[in-house]
């Protein structure tokens, strides 16, 4: 591997400035004349607008203007979308609720924004936007989905009767409901996925910057994709033109899911710095980012598992409502369909699958993807009716687990996906072993002479990574490609930079990119520089989000590289005057193999400059792109145990071991693929035992809009993790990579969740798992 | 925040006058109730008075068995205190387990008291100890002082300087933290003194501090953990909230008080 190529456990390059607090986030940008903005934001659920009134506010110091949703339509500035067509199984598309930026006739969330304010300082905007006047008149809201398909609810858009959005559905129910009758055992079990606010450290915040000289745009933003931002902003918003439209996402402190949507407040940034002529920034407090950040998770599922007489596994039937909010945020109608649905038949053969899946439109801020996004749902649902199937039907819920495992591939599931690769029992024996499984009895036995409870629980959690390819995800109803793209430019004196369509945002993407080259051009990762974040600056790219940036971004430099390599060896042939077959990259050098003949890596690529002596008809320079377009999803997979003991006093859980086993393909730093497997374990944990958003459901107000309700997990709350991982590698990309950015969040749930259970004996336990959920289930 | 005037303060008199002639002034102590408060523009006071660099409000006293503790005194200050450990330890932990570092390093035990969070721990001790709350025109025993939920017998523009209490022969706080806060879902105080025992309960009751009469009735005849097994907690006096159900507070205090008996030294 060499000391910093692939597998090396090499430090951070960006943390120096991230741990030094030199980071350049949105809000660390400024430019001359910069002005401030804040939002007025709706403080009802559901209300009707019958007018707003601005004059006391246009007449505050420092306002410079107050805009409001009228203004933005009379400047045919586009609605939200939501890029993903779902048709519901009567063939009818999906009900889209108009989404303005600023909306003009009603409001459908606490904090649905109304008007923006600009002033010369923030202090100003946010005095002003005080005394901007909305004339509501309040209506009856609903905030949980069941109840919002309910007869009688409160409509929420005109267009979506009975606020449902799709009733749609994948498998043959047929099929499923024959096996369900004609099976040995049926293990039924009602789950609830909890709705969780993602977070991130970094607040979003947007920079919008129009220059009338030369009718230009800019954007910083907190986007995981700036691209996509500006597509869409060009495309759909009517924003601007893509050529006359620059977004630049710079360092972004944390996404998770939550920063891949283009939110109303970039486009109005940037709409109103046309308007008041002057650049408007925009960054959200704390209580903004609860209120409109986009939420994740929200199912509620049925689950059948029929087994045969041997406990294997003949169907599964699944009935989910998804709530998505008050719009359909952009990819919120893929998470509880194509990304959820298609991963139930998580590591094990099943012949027939059916899920039912009905999305409600609520007065809650919008739901879409949030670290796993669909995956976490699915694998918290079958790992949950594993281990119950397992305790009905008294066998070890790892046998059963591994008597059912898929152990052929290419395996096709019932459920669109075939799994490419993967080695199910090795994970799960990988976990056992670290878990010391077989000495948990003894523990058990410690635990209760002290009064306590253990409990012990695992998950065999599949997910899907590097979403694509793209003529397939096309045919599904997505409204972009998946492919990633790269470029390689390698300057005269033989650095390197490395333009890509991936964005970091907490990965570590300078570290890792940088290794990829160092293995393959044998320099060292500091005369690499890894360029991202910039439209003006990296080619179309599609950017980070579903664990894609190694699979599909990685993919895309190593296929660039390839070209480089291929150039690199011409040249340096030529110059050695061997054959180009002969030549090896190696330790900063071109070789001849079997000769002492060499050239160094820095006087190839000065040649390639000087174009004094090349191969004859060659270009001269060194720069190679490539977009790469996988050929399936990667499907990373692995076994998480955890083992908890319960104080049967007051319900306080407290995990004593974690284990994660993963299967992540090819690791390119594992010290780096360790945290994000300690930040998604967190996370997953954070879901299990702490996090939980709550609205009040008769006001539709977010109860928990801070930190003093809203539970994030902090270090005490968490063991030192036992991080293990089993390899086999992915076959659909040239690396065999496979993504290992949510897997954390996706096995962690179930497996705590199923320990819990196992200690308090009772299997009804919803999430989060609190001291007071848990006791009251001690009690039941 | 809104906008606000600002007065140093450097003396308890000079605070008084300054809160007299304010329109609609504030203390400011450690500024971790009150500054978060005007953050989020749920307090606008035309006047803040701060009380942060008067000497006098600051310190702690031990002579004898009398413990006397300046109300400006950070909860860092009380919870690192040789005196207070030697003489009542149960105190010092209360105070390290007070919020985080920032927190500790800026909250004042005056502060504390005289917000009368039904979930702050010091209330709980005050109670206990029958503490007396020493202020810039009286004195006020502890049990007369707290009478609802962020309510207290303190007269506007009022000025706590210090409390007092005679330390126990034994006593122990235990909490119950809230998830998320971290403030007490169910803090009991137990204290056993010359004048008996006493229960102080914070966090849990619907009108805020209190003291569990038939727990020191038990524990004065008995002062063991088993003791308390013939006590209940009525849940119709507790709080409930998205956290805890009134139930689950109930059973929290008795669990509390149980470890807090055994912890006791
Ligand atoms: C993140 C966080 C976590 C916390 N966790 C806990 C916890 O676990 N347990 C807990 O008990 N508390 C907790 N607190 C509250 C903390 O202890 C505060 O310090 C305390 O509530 C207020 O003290 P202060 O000195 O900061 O007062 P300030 O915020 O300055 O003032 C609070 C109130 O008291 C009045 N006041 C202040 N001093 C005097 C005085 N001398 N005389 C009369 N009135 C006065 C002020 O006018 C104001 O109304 C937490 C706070 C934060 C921010």
């Amino acid at each position: 591997m060499g000391a910093e190529g692939i597998g090396a456990r090499v430090a951070r390059k960006e943390d120096k400035r991230f741990i030094t607090g030199k980071g350049r986030y949105t809000d660390d940008m400024v430019v001359p004349g910069m002005k401030h903005a804040m939002f007025v934001r709706s403080p009802h659920a559901h209300a009707k607008i019958n007018g707003i009134d601005k004059s006391a506010a246009l007449a505050m110091p420092g306002v410079i203007d107050v805009l409001d949703g009228k203004q933005l339509t009379e400047d045919q500035i586009g609605s939200l979308i939501c890029g993903w067509m779902i048709h519901s199984k009567d063939g009818s598309p999906m009900n889209m609720g108009n989404w303005r930026p600023l909306a003009e006739d009603a409001v459908r969330y606490v904090g649905d924004a109304v008007a923006i304010v600009v002033a010369d300082t923030k202090a100003q905007a946010r005095e002003a936007a005080e005394a901007v006047s909305v004339d509501y008149e309040e209506l009856p809201a609903v905030t949980d989905s069941m109840a919002a398909l309910a007869d009688g609810a409160p409509q929420i858009h005109p267009n979506a009767p009975g606020n449902q959005i799709y009733d749609w559905e994948i498998g043959d129910s047929g099929e499923v409901d024959a096996a369900l009758a004609s099976a040995a055992h049926v293990t039924e079990l009602n789950v609830v996925n909890n709705r969780l606010i993602p977070n991130a450290m970094e607040p979003r915040a947007a920079l919008g910057h129009y220059n009338a000289a030369e009718d230009h745009y800019t954007c910083w933003t907190t986007s995981q994709n700036p691209h996509v931002a500006r597509l869409v902003m060009s495309a759909f918003y009517n924003v601007a033109p893509e050529n006359k439209l620059r977004v630049i996402a710079p360092d972004v402190g944390g996404g998770f899911g939550s920063k891949i949507y283009i939110y109303p407040e970039e486009i109005v940034c940037l709409w109103a710095s046309k308007r008041t002529n002057v650049p408007v920034k925009w960054v959200a407090d704390r209580t903004e980012s609860f209120l409109s950040d986009a939420h994740g998770r929200d199912h509620v599922s049925n689950i059948k598992l029929a087994f045969d007489s041997d406990n294997r596994i003949t169907a599964m039937k699944v009935d989910t409502v998804a709530n998505l909010g008050a719009y359909m945020s952009l990819f919120s109608s893929s998470v509880p369909t194509y990304l959820y649905a298609t991963l139930l038949s998580g590591q094990y053969n099943i012949a027939n699958i059916h899920a039912n899946i009905r999305t409600a439109y609520t007065n809650t801020a919008p739901v879409d993807a949030y670290r796993g996004a669909g995956r976490p749902e699915a694998s918290f649902l079958v790992e949950r009716a594993m281990e119950t199937a397992a305790r009905e039907l008294g066998v070890n819920p790892a046998e059963l687990r591994r008597k059912n495992f898929i152990t052929e591939f290419p395996h096709q599931t019932p459920v669109i996906m075939t799994y490419d690769g993967g080695d199910y029992g090795a994970s799960l024996d990988a976990a056992m072993k670290a878990a010391d499984y077989d000495g948990f009895a003894a523990r058990k036995a410690q635990s209760a002479a002290s009064g306590k409870l253990r409990g012990i629980g695992m998950a065999c959690y599949i997910e899907a990574c590097g979403i694509a390819p793209s003529q397939a995800v096309g045919s599904l109803g997505a409204g972009v490609g998946l492919w990633e793209s790269a470029e390689v430019r390698v300057n005269a004196v033989g650095t390197i930079e490395v333009l890509t369509g991936s964005h970091s945002h907490g990965q570590g993407h300078e570290t890792t990119f940088a290794q990829l080259v160092a293995e393959r051009l044998g320099v060292g990762i500091d005369t690499v520089n890894i360029v991202h974040g910039d439209t003006d600056k990296v080619q179309m790219g599609m950017g980070t989000y579903g664990s894609r940036s190694g699979a599909v971004g990685m993919s895309a430099i190593s296929v660039a590289l390839d070209r480089v390599q291929a150039k690199a060896k011409k040249i340096a042939a030529h110059l050695l005057e061997a054959d180009e077959a002969d030549i090896v990259i190696e330790g900063g050098e071109l070789k001849v193999a079997g000769t002492d003949k060499t050239l160094p890596w820095f006087q190839m690529a000065l040649a390639a400059y000087t174009a004094h002596n090349l191969p004859e008809g060659m270009e001269p320079g060194l720069k190679e792109s490539a977009f790469f377009d996988p050929s399936n999803f990667s499907f990373p997979a692995g076994c998480h145990i955890c083992e908890v003991e319960v104080d049967p006093d007051t319900g306080v859980t407290e995990i004593t071991q974690f284990v994660a086993a993963d299967d992540f393909g090819t690791i390119i730093n594992p010290m780096i693929v360790d945290g994000q497997v300690h930040g998604g374990v967190t996370q997953g944990i954070g879901q299990a035992l702490l996090e939980g958003c709550v609205y009040d459901p008769g006001s539709g107000q977010l109860l928990t809009a801070s930190y003093m309700d809203y539970t994030m997990p902090r270090a005490d709350d968490l063991p030192s993790f036992t991080v293990e991982t089993t390899k086999t590698e992915s076959p659909s990309n040239p690396l065999g990579l496979k993504g290992c950015g949510e897997a954390g969040a996706i096995g962690s749930p179930p497996a705590v969740i199923n320990a819990i259970t196992d200690a308090i004996g009772n299997n009804d336990l919803a999430m989060p798992a609190t001291p007071q959920t848990v006791w009251s289930a001690m009690k039941a | 925040m809104y906008k606000t005037n600002y007065h140093r303060a450097s003396s308890v008199e000079e605070a008084t006058s300054l809160m007299a002639g304010a329109d609609d002034g504030k203390l400011l102590a450690g500024g971790q109730t009150l500054i978060p408060t005007m953050k989020q523009r749920l307090a606008a006071p035309s006047d803040v008075v701060d009380l942060r660099h008067i000497a006098d409000l600051k310190g702690i006293s031990v002579a004898g068995n009398q413990v006397t503790i300046g109300a400006g005194t950070t909860h860092a200050d009380v919870a690192n205190s040789a005196e207070v450990r030697s003489v009542c330890p149960a105190l010092a932990d209360l105070a390290s387990h007070i919020g985080d570092p920032h927190v500790r390093n800026m909250g004042t035990i005056g502060g504390s008291i005289a917000n009368n969070d039904p979930a702050a721990d010091y209330p709980a001790a005050m109670v206990a100890l029958n503490a007396t709350v020493h202020t810039n025109s009286r004195q006020i025993g502890a049990a007369d002082f707290f009478t609802g939920l962020f309510e207290t017998a303190l007269n506007d523009g009022e000025i706590i300087t210090a409390v007092t209490f005679d330390a126990p022969e034994k006593a122990a706080y235990q909490k119950f933290p809230n998830p998320a806060s971290r403030y007490a879902m169910a803090g009991v105080f137990v204290a056993k003194g010359g004048g008996g025992v006493s229960v102080g309960v914070t966090g849990a009751g619907s009108d805020g501090v209190y003291r569990a009469s038939d727990m020191e009735a038990a524990l004065n005849t008995n002062f063991s953990s088993d003791a308390l097994d013939g006590t209940s907690v009525d849940p119709a006096d507790m709080l409930s909230d998205l956290h805890g159900s009134a139930e689950y507070r109930a059973n929290l205090v008795k669990v509390m008080a149980r470890r807090a008996v055994a912890a006791a030294s």
